[in-house]
This record gives structure tokens, C-alpha cells and sequence, in this order.
């Protein structure tokens, strides 16, 4: 059904640390290894070793720069995925049924065997989250690892999603978002987590921490350390430069 | 948004054909015979002209059925159901007039309600989506039912409706391009808050996730078209509405409407590609463009 749970029971989600992702995209790596070799049609590639290679992928990292008046630029990496929003839009525009959100747990999933690829749903998405596989042409999307989070054949430590497994710098963390004593909970209320486009009314479990405050330097001119503009020539070259600024 | 040509296809004619329908559903018109044939088949053709293009855009057309299903949430499952159930309620009404001379007004009726409501359907898919803010208005349902109101008035040949019809579509698209270039600010949707970083500064793209094209650029993040958005709108304006509008001033004849009809679905060709190429997704932001 394509109409969304009134609520969830709990609300697994990723809480992605903005101040400490270091932009290696292994969680992309990953995300794409796991979600190829197992649940669903695979993540494919087209023209891979050609001149315009392109893939299928379910998460992301951009890179942004922020301009500040008072301080230096900042560069933030930023991975996105899906954020399994509580008020999902690319739910319910699908006219097949084989999207929907989980009333369990309130993951937003794709039944790949019930999609017709219309591709509505990745338009209803202001994140980009939804990308049509090149091959399959079938809506793909994150799953939150689903295969993996209640897999008793896994090791306990491995029952995460494969983004935050193998996240390096530990920007990443999975959990409950509807308990408030959980460790994401926790983490969102003391580090002033963040909804994505909120204008967009579409209530994203996914929460991002924003950089914390950095140290602020007394940073010297840059600009008198460089060479001021060359003087105008003179004599011939000077006569050179002008004659050929004249023609 | 990228320009499919199978979904502006699909949007113009189909829109056309319901068009059709509504008027000879409510026996505007009442041919019989041959006549009723021709005109019926027409109304019938351009429709399902356009469901099988629209067919064309979907990754797994086999599994199409399954889109019938999800009318309580989706306008798309709404589009498929009612214009399913228009072609066939419309179909005996059709059918009398055709090989009885006995038009049957109830079915003509409810035809042309449900084909009204098809069109309607239709601009829902694209209004509902708050992502694209251009498309997200009031002003989108209105074009899209005038102009296909304004076909059919052509079709069937009626000149005083549809020259009003064509003045109202005009002064509908006008209003769709004029509030549709301040939908995206008052969405308020910037990289500043797509990241979420707007409050510490002005947000840049330093790099792309990846050095290629994907999905979601081809798709949603179309900037070529939008190069000759004024003159195209023009074309639009010209071909789709004021052009026919002058044709059906002149002494009617049969050549006449047949100019102002071409004329119209060409200029409503140049419309929708705009409504497309010119519609820009908030996911944009995050690649820094629009």
C-alpha cells in the first residue's frame, strides 16, 4: 500500500557527523559492494571501462565549500542516501504499490517485482535519493542494509547498515530515532542535529550533524603577501604592448 | 525536468482526445453514422494514442496493470483508472451513435465527467510534486484542462466556445509562466538548506560526487532547454492560442479549423516541452546547479 503508516514503531535511521566525515567515500564503496552482491537486482554499471562511465548508486558524497565573512572558507564532505522520511512523497505517488514504508520500523522500501520504472518517485524526491538502474529498470534505493540489520547469520557487529560498518572516521550511526534514550537520540539532541530541507515538509528520520565551531585564527593579509599588478611597460616594449592593444 | 517526448506527446494528444470526448459526451455535437464514427474515433485514437506512448516511458510496460491499484494515494493509479473508465463508459454512447443513430446521454455524460476528472488526473501528477516548485501551483491543473477543452472545441467544431477557450488557455499559460518564475524562491528551498549549512555561510559545490553523468542530472537537472525559454514561450503563446483564436475570427470553413487545430497542437508542443525543460528540481541544488 502506497498510503503511509499514521506512525512507526520505531524509526531506524543514520545519523551522518558533517564535522567528521573526511570524504573517503568507502561508505559508497560499500553501500554499492553490499547492495550488488545481495538483496534486490544488482547495482549496475553502464560503459564502465568507456569514455562516459555511470552507475547506479545509493549513496553519495558531495563536497561542499562554505564562505564565511569573519573566518576562512570551510569544507564539508557530505554523504547522502535516502532518509526514510516519516511524511515519505515518493510513497505515495507510486501508482503500483511497490514502494512503501514500513509500519514496523519505518524503513521506505521497493518492492522491485511490483515496479513498472515510471520513475515518479525519484521526481517526488527533493534529496535524490531514488535512482532508476541502468539495466534493471527498476527504481533502486537504500534499504537501511535491511538484509543486514536483522541478519542472525551475521556476527552481531556486522548487523548495521554497510555504510556505517565500514565508515573509517565513525561519521556514521545507526539506531532507533523514535526512542529518545537511544544513542543516536542522544547524539541528534546534543549536537543540535538537523533535518534536510525542512521547507519540504517531508519529516526525514535521517539527522545530520552540522561541523562543530572550529578555533578562530588570527589569519594575516593574504592578500599584501602577493605580487600587486606588474607596472606598465615603458620604451619599446611599452610601444609594443599598446600598438597590439590597438589592433 | 527532462523533456521526454513520449510524455509530451502522451500529455498533448491524450489531452486532446479526452478533450474530445468531454464535448461529445455531453452531445455538443451529435453525429451519427459515419460521422459519429469518425469523430468518435478520433477522440478514441488520440487517447489511446497517448496511453500507449506513455507506455513507451515506463522501464517494465509488462507489469502496467499493477498501476490500477494505488488510486487511494497516487494520481498516476487515479490517471490510469479514470481513463480506463472513461474509454469505456463512453463506449456505448460511442457505439448508438454510431450504428443505432441512438446516443445515449447518461453514459455520454458520465464519459465526460470521467474525462474531465482524466485530464485533471493528469496535471495532479505534476502539481503534487513539491520538488518541483514551478510545477507545485494552483495555475498548472487550469492550462492543462483549457487546453484540452480548447482541442476538443475544435474538433467538434464550435467557434464561439472555442475561441474563449483559447483566450482563457492563453491568459492560463501567461499566468502559469508569471507565478512559475517565483515559485522556486518562495519555496525557499537553497543549498543553504539542502545541506543544512546555510546557517554558517554561502554554500558552494566544491566537488561532485562523481565525475560522470548519473540518473538523477539526466532526468531532473535539464539546463539546456531553458536557453530559449522566452522565444518558445512566444511559439507557445502564438501557435497555441492567439494564432487559432484569429483563424476562428475569420469566415469559418473547413480549412480554417483544420489550420487553427495544427496550429494549436503545435503550439501546445512548444508548451509542454517548456513545462518540462523549464521546471527545475530542488535535487539540483545539491550539484549546484538549477
Amino acid at each position: 500500500m502506497t498510503t503511509l503508516p499514521q506512525s512507526t514503531r520505531t524509526k531506524l535511521g543514520l545519523v551522518i557527523d558533517l564535522d567528521t566525515c573526511v570524504g573517503c567515500h568507502a561508505c559508497v564503496i560499500s553501500c554499492k559492494g553490499w547492495n550488488t552482491e545481495n538483496y534486490g537486482a544488482p547495482l549496475s554499471d553502464m560503459d564502465a571501462y568507456g569514455a562516459e562511465p555511470e552507475g547506479t548508486f545509493l549513496n553519495r558524497v558531495h563536497s561542499f565549500e562554505v564562505k564565511r565573512d569573519t573566518a576562512p572558507p570551510m569544507v564539508v564532505h557530505f554523504p547522502k542516501s535516502c532518509l526514510h522520511c516519516d511524511n515519505a512523497p515518493c510513497v505515495t505517488v507510486c501508482p503500483t504499490g511497490a514502494s512503501y514504508k514500513r509500519a514496523e520500523d519505518g524503513i521506505v522500501l521497493v518492492n522491485e517485482s511490483a515496479c513498472i520504472g515510471c520513475g515518479l518517485c525519484a521526481w517526488a524526491c527533493p534529496y535524490g535519493a531514488r535512482e532508476m538502474d541502468g539495466v534493471e529498470k527498476v527504481m533502486k534505493k537504500c534499504t537501511l542494509c535491511v538484509d543486514r540489520i536483522y541478519n542472525e547469520n551475521l556476527p552481531e557487529e556486522d548487523r548495521e547498515p554497510a555504510c556505517v560498518r565500514t565508515c573509517p572516521a565513525g561519521a556514521r550511526h545507526f539506531g532507533d530515532l523514535a526512542d529518545p534514550e537511544s544513542a543516536v537520540s542522544q547524539l541528534v539532541a546534543a549536537r543540535g542535529g538537523m533535518d534536510l530541507m525542512p521547507e519540504q515538509g517531508t519529516a526525514p528520520v535521517n539527522k545530520y550533524l552540522p561541523p562543530r565551531p572550529r578555533d578562530t585564527l588570527t589569519t594575516p593579509d593574504l592578500a599584501s603577501l602577493c605580487d600587486s599588478a606588474p607596472e606598465a611597460a615603458t620604451g619599446f616594449l611599452g610601444w609594443l604592448d599598446r600598438a597590439l592593444e590597438r589592433l | 525536468m527532462h523533456p521526454a517526448p513520449s510524455l509530451i506527446l502522451f500529455t498533448v494528444l491524450s489531452g486532446a482526445g479526452f478533450g474530445l470526448l468531454v464535448w461529445l459526451g455531453i452531445g455538443l455535437r451529435a453525429p451519427t453514422g459515419v460521422a459519429a464514427f469518425l469523430v468518435f474515433g478520433m477522440g478514441y485514437a488520440l487517447a489511446g494514442a497517448g496511453l500507449l506512448a506513455s507506455a513507451f516511458h515506463l522501464g517494465h510496460p509488462e507489469r502496467a496493470l499493477l498501476a490500477f491499484t494505488q488510486w487511494r494515494s497516487s494520481w498516476l493509479s487515479r490517471e490510469a483508472v479514470l481513463a480506463t473508465a472513461t474509454l469505456a463508459v463512453m463506449a456505448p454512447h460511442a457505439a448508438g451513435s454510431v450504428f443505432a443513430a441512438a446516443p445515449m446521454p447518461v453514459f455520454g455524460w458520465l464519459g465526460a465527467a470521467l474525462a474531465l476528472a482524466t485530464v485533471v488526473a493528469t496535471a495532479m501528477i505534476y502539481t503534487q510534486i513539491r520538488a518541483v516548485p514551478r510545477w507545485h501551483h494552483w495555475s498548472t491543473p487550469p492550462v492543462f484542462v483549457l487546453a484540452s477543452l480548447a482541442a476538443g472545441a475544435l474538433f467538434v467544431g464550435r467557434t464561439g466556445l472555442a475561441l474563449g477557450l483559447l483566450l482563457a488557455l492563453a491568459v492560463a499559460m501567461i499566468a502559469h509562466w508569471v507565478a512559475g518564475d517565483r515559485q522556486f524562491e518562495r519555496a525557499g528551498s537553497t543549498m543553504g538548506s539542502a545541506t543544512g549549512l546555510g546557517a554558517l555561510g554561502r554554500v558552494r559545490l566544491l566537488e561532485p560526487p562523481h565525475s560522470g553523468q548519473n540518473y538523477l542530472l539526466r532526468e531532473m537537472v535539464h539546463v539546456i532547454g531553458r536557453k530559449h525559454a522566452y522565444k518558445l514561450r512566444l511559439i507557445a503563446l502564438g501557435f497555441g492560442a492567439l494564432l487559432p483564436a484569429l483563424l476562428l475570427v475569420l469566415p469559418a470553413s473547413y480549412v480554417g479549423f483544420g489550420l487553427a487545430l495544427m496550429s494549436h497542437l503545435t503550439g501546445l508542443l512548444a508548451q509542454r516541452w517548456l513545462f518540462f525543460a523549464e521546471a527545475e528540481h530542488v535535487v539540483g541544488l545539491y550539484y549546484g546547479k538549477r
